[in-house]
């Protein structure tokens, strides 16, 4: 009796197993079948990758929630000139491997154009897939190198701000204040790295003395050892380029360890995250980012604070959490392809045209002038810097 | 005797049979995104044949090999995208470089015994990655290679497309299965069974088990080390970050759905997990819309204790067990009445 559970039991993990298999294949167009003869036009499809799960979970998540409630928008308002958005999002778990399967599998769905992925490694895992698939690609991740050079990134796109124009921003920040020998710090990962050899670039240009670079792990929860070694250099100020939880811990030490001078921070603390686990400690922490975190806080006169406030409002009210600067690459890189293809119709190399036509775009990481050279499109005057007053972000003086 | 020989015979028509429905599968496959989860399942197969001659075979755990696939990869990106090398003799440098490595690592390494040997595997493993993350001038730190990774060609054929990629992928994991065949049974793979048996057993009869265990584990990492080149010239670029320990030990998950003590093992256990991770991909935002990869997770490990309490020696010899329980079972049936 036992043994005949058994087999039965196997048996049926088998066929679970194969059932999912075969539904997984088949899943895909019976969804596109559905929504095409429910609508009268044809919908268009358009593929948005995020690292939703995994560890750069913090930035997909916000991403993936902002795309979504656009296009639900634009679906109620009657889609793009009549054709509903047919919006297919995958999750690549912050995995490169699946982010490339993932991208291939979007273009072999046909999708006119791929948004995301989040963070920078899991954008140049596809980048190729891309290019040879003749897919615009709008990027919600970071570094510079997903658009440069740009006569390899034809099809490449990015709307987050580049960490050289956050490293120039921080370096004439810190020179307005006269700090000019500093210690700076950062994970220990692409992100950290890239902010690292941007800011050294930055802090040459404007005259900044590093006195001490220091490292730690996106793991670290103790980085006391690190900020010994800043204190011993006697800085003017400390730079930290993390994002949390490391950020919150580096801020909470360095407040333990009773270090005094000013702490920078880079736009990688724009959200809510960071000051939940630094607590008390985050308070007087600077760090430049785009606009969207003191949207109320803009003067009338600022050509972004209309949107900023619109997209600040609905985020919070479809309680997807607090605002956050990632929600914002995403939105700005939906939009962006939503208006590319109000404009050009179902044609991928129009498309991609559109993009790069891009001009004055308002959105929510700044105003975006895309060229044939410039393909993120964004100014120093994207930015601004923002200080930590009572666990609140206040534009800072 | 006569049965050995049919029996060698069968294994050498299954390996022709496989091979003729592996080539012929690209035609078959129009879709472009099937055919480069076709490609992983191959790069992957590759790496986890090599796992399995040195888990199922000599019955050591290593959970190393996501390093020296990284090994394979960087050996590959560096050289020809800074130094220009050609592609071909890059792989083979990889190759070599990697046997080496593991050679020499394995001759302290291999004195410890199972816990303790895992855990040396998992170290060697770790520092190999640590150096990926901080060697910036070398191999570009986190943020990983900054020059592009040429395709593979050969002669005036670029093989820049999925189509083209499958061929070479196939034909080197087909080679790896049909060489660790014949290292199997062959006299050194009678001694590695025996150090699984009992490596006492083993030494007293004459084996010489440290050399045959050092030799299976370079040759394991070899197979990861050209699959890691394959990947790399596949995909592009590379960063450290598909070379950590999760990889580790998804390659050993794979080994282990598959089934150890076969050498069809590695194709099934990765075809099966590639395809759920696959499939579960497209699946579940259509039944749970807000969910993510998180729920992927449960899903897969749900499967996967239920493979591992049904079906412990894995798919393989799992499903070959079932099936001959039902023919029995049929048999008696018939004789019964």
């Amino acid at each position: 009796m036992v043994l005949r559970f058994r087999r039965m039991s196997a048996i049926l993990a088998i066929a679970l197993i194969l059932g999912l298999l075969l539904t997984g294949c088949g899943g895909g167009n019976a969804n596109t079948e559905k929504s095409a003869t429910t609508e009268t036009k044809e919908p268009y499809k358009i593929g948005a990758i995020f690292d939703i799960s995994g560890t750069s979970s913090s930035l997909g998540i916000p991403e993936r929630d902002t795309v979504q409630m656009i296009v639900d928008e634009v679906n109620k308002s009657g889609g793009i000139n009549g054709h509903p958005i047919d919006l297919i999002m995958l999750d690549n778990k912050s995995n490169e491997t699946e982010s490339a399967l993932a991208a291939k599998s979007l273009i072999q769905q046909g999708v006119l154009a791929i948004v995301g992925p989040s963070a920078s490694g899991t954008t140049m895992a596809i980048i190729e897939a891309a290019q040879k698939g003749e897919t615009p690609l709008v990027s919600a991740a970071a570094s510079i190198r997903i658009v440069d050079p740009v006569k390899d990134r034809k099809w490449v796109f990015k709307t987050a701000q580049s960490d050289s124009l956050v490293a120039a921003k921080i370096a004439t920040y810190l020179k307005s204040k006269g700090l000019t020998k500093i210690a700076f710090a950062s994970m220990n990962n692409a992100f950290g790295d890239s902010g690292r050899a941007q800011f050294e670039k930055a802090a040459a240009q404007e005259g900044i003395t590093i006195l001490v670079k220091e490292k730690f792990e996106a793991t670290d929860t103790i980085m006391t050892s690190q900020l010994t070694n800043i204190k011993k250099a006697a800085p003017q100020a400390v730079v930290a380029w993390a994002i949390p939880p490391s950020a919150s811990s580096f801020t909470a030490n360095f407040r333990q360890l009773g270090l005094t001078m000013p702490l920078i921070h880079s736009h990688g603390i724009g959200n809510k995250k960071f000051i939940e686990l630094a607590g008390d400690a985050a308070n007087g922490v600077v760090f430049p980012v785009g606009k969207l975190l003191v949207a109320e806080g803009l003067p009338d006169t600022d050509p972004q604070k209309a949107v900023l406030v619109d997209y600040a409002t609905k985020f919070e009210a479809n309680k997807f959490g607090t605002r956050n600067t990632f929600g914002g690459h995403a939105y700005d890189a939906i939009q962006i392809v939503i208006d590319a293809v109000k404009k050009a119709g179902p044609d991928k190399a129009k498309i991609r045209d559109e993009i790069e036509k891009t001009q004055n775009f308002t959105g929510i990481s700044g105003v975006f002038n895309m060229s044939p050279t410039d393909h993120n499109g964004l100014s120093l005057d994207s930015m601004v810097m923002v200080e930590i007053v009572n666990g609140k972000w206040v534009l800072a003086k | 005797m006569k049965d050995l020989t049919r029996r060698k015979r069968l294994r050498h028509s299954l390996i022709v049979l496989f091979t003729l429905f592996i080539f012929s599968l690209p035609f078959l496959i129009t879709n472009n995104y099937y055919l480069s989860v076709l490609v992983i399942i191959g790069i992957h197969t590759t790496v986890v044949v090599g796992l399995c001659l040195l888990m199922g075979y000599a019955g050591q755990i290593s959970l190393g090999h996501a390093a020296f696939y990284g090994l394979g990869a960087y050996a590959s990106g560096i050289l020809t995208s800074t130094y220009g090398i050609s592609p071909w003799l890059a792989i083979l440098a990889g190759a070599v470089g990697t046997g080496l490595i593991t050679y020499t690592m394995g001759i302290p390494i291999f004195r410890l015994k199972e816990h303790y040997l895992a855990l040396a595997t998992l170290g060697l493993g770790l520092i190999i990655h640590v150096i990926f993350v901080e060697e910036v001038e070398l191999t570009g730190g986190p943020s990983g290679l900054s020059k592009g990774i040429p395709y593979l060609s050969i002669g005036k054929l670029v093989l820049n497309t999925d189509f083209r990629y499958y061929f070479l992928v196939w034909a080197i994991a087909l080679a790896a299965i049909i060489l660790a065949n014949n290292v199997v049974h062959s006299r050194i793979g009678r001694a590695l069974r025996s150090i699984h048996g009992s490596e006492f057993a083993a030494k007293s009869l004459g084996v010489d088990t440290d050399k045959f265990k050092l030799q299976v584990f370079a040759l394991s990492a070899i197979y990861a080390s050209v699959a890691g080149s394959l990947y790399a010239h596949y995909i592009t670029f590379i960063s450290p970050s598909p070379f950590g320990l999760m990889t580790s030990i998804q390659f050993v998950v794979m080994a282990v759905v598959g089934g150890l003590s076969s050498i069809w093992g590695p194709i099934l256990g990765v075809t099966a997990v590639t395809l759920l991770t696959e499939a579960l991909k497209s699946i579940i935002p259509q039944l749970i819309p807000q969910a993510g990869g998180e729920y992927e997770i449960v899903i897969f490990g749900l499967i996967l204790v239920i493979t591992m309490i049904f079906l412990p020696e894995g798919l393989t010899s799992g499903l070959l067990k079932l099936y001959e329980g039902w023919r029995y079972r049929k048999e008696r049936a018939d004789e019964i009445p």
